[in-house]
């Protein structure tokens, strides 16, 4: 039987956590918000650089670019988006769990495989892991920018170009919804959809077009910034689908912390009420022996 | 994209300069030049097809009488007859731009480069010089059309 006074602590402390929670849902909540608006307006570059390319792939058909061409090689590369920090629910445990069987599956067929990993609970997994870790960017989703797109994009082209690796798959939270994220696994590298795409168009030529400097080297810029945008998309939806699950983690805490305050409460009053009557007994019974 | 064109006003030009975080400037506009790597260009409206990259620049356009100017640097210039789309890293407008700002940003980098250092430090402090300058400029370019 708990003493009273530990039962006050432990409904305070239970009380204590629940404001925490309560915070961080809220807070939460206002991140997510920001996150959305965030992935709205990097829409249009996307949508416009794809236009773009494709006005130039439409004209340039003839260019191989190595970005668009698939290799023989057989190594493969996995990019892991993870989170910086925990308290997300099962946020980070379904991608990794995912990018683990990825690596197994991959491993298996006879492939070399690596991985490059975003977010600081992934760089903690993989280190404790047998698997090759090329590259990684802990930290970057406090102040998430374009900027880290582009490391990131620059780092993981230099790497393909010079053979690092043959592909690059990505494996990260997409934001369906708030109650939402599923994890998918999409190859990035080479920049198959597009080369599709072009092959399927053939020039429907609306007269000559201008390129300046000419068109090989423009594609050979064009390309690395689409998939810099690319990156920047998964990395932006990866931020709103962490504070989406933070934000349904932590009602669903304060929820719970809800159920064990009333839960401790009522014990407590039944507790306090027994007391008071054993004290009532105690002193009736001792007025009765007095007559 | 024909869509598009057919809703341009004749006579007129859809600008639209979009950075990785925002939709700039979506405006029809009278002329535009702007920076590519091989000189300057001009566009009027039913300009050809043209494609280029944008080095570090100012951009400039008129609607009626009214002139504006931004900075730009790096990015594409996609041209068709009725629209131009500006895809850049990062751009402002000169009213955005802070002109004290810009300023430090210049003495700062004029004092990085006088340092001197390894060549890819060098080069680093000369591109920031550069892009600092060019916000100077460019705010300055406001602050005479305000006096005038």
């Amino acid at each position: 039987m708990p003493s009273l006074q530990s039962l006050r602590r432990k409904i305070a402390s239970v009380k204590n956590t629940q404001k925490i929670t309560k915070a961080m849902k809220m807070v939460a909540a206002a991140k997510l918000k920001r996150a959305q608006d965030r992935i709205l307006s990097s829409r249009p570059y996307a949508h416009r650089l794809r236009e773009v390319v494709r006005h130039l792939a439409e004209r340039a058909s003839r260019f191989c670019h190595p970005l668009l061409h698939k290799r023989e090689g057989r190594t493969t590369e996995l990019l892991v988006i993870t989170s910086d920090r925990g308290l997300c629910g099962a946020f980070n445990a379904n991608i990794l769990r995912q990018a683990a069987e990825f690596l197994k599956e991959h491993a298996e067929r006879g492939e070399r495989v690596s991985v490059s990993v975003a977010g600081r609970k992934g760089c903690d997994f993989f280190r404790r892991r047998t698997w090759t870790i090329r590259q990684e960017w802990p930290g970057i989703f406090d102040r998430l920018s374009f900027e880290h797109a582009l490391d990131m994009g620059q780092d993981i082209i230099q790497h393909y170009n010079d053979g690092t690796f043959d592909q690059l798959y990505v494996v990260y939270n997409e934001f369906k919804s708030v109650m939402q994220q599923r994890v998918v696994v999409e190859k990035l590298l080479p920049i198959e959809s597009l080369a599709e795409e072009a092959a399927r168009e053939p020039a429907m030529a609306v007269g000559a077009y201008l390129f300046e400097p000419d068109e090989h080297e423009l594609l050979e810029t064009l390309l690395p910034k689409h998939f810099q945008v690319q990156a920047f998309r998964v990395l932006l939806e990866s931020a709103a689908a962490e504070q989406a699950a933070r934000m349904t983690a932590m009602d669903g805490a304060t929820r719970n912390a809800g159920e064990l305050i009333q839960k401790v409460t009522l014990f407590y009053n039944k507790t306090r009420q027994a007391a008071i009557t054993k004290e009532l007994m105690d002193i009736v019974g001792g007025a009765e022996a007095l007559k | 994209m024909a869509a598009t064109d057919k809703t341009v006003p004749s006579g007129k030009l859809l600008l639209e300069v979009v950075t990785p975080d925002k939709l700039l400037v979506s405006e029809y506009v009278d002329q535009i030049s702007a920076p590519g790597t091989e000189g300057d260009f001009g566009v009027l409206p039913g300009h050809c097809h043209f494609l280029t990259t944008l080095r570090i620049g100012e951009l400039h356009y008129r609607i009626g009488e009214a002139e504006h100017y931004m900075s730009v640097l790096w990015g594409f210039a996609d041209v068709t007859p009725h629209k131009v789309t500006i895809l850049a890293e990062i751009a402002e407008k000169a009213e955005d731009i802070d002109v004290e700002r810009a300023q430090s940003a210049v003495a700062q980098a004029e004092e990085r480069l006088e340092r001197g250092g390894l060549p890819s430090e060098v080069e680093e402090a000369r591109v920031s010089l550069e892009k600092a300058r060019l916000r100077q400029k460019v705010a300055e370019r406001l602050q005479k059309q305000g006096h005038a």
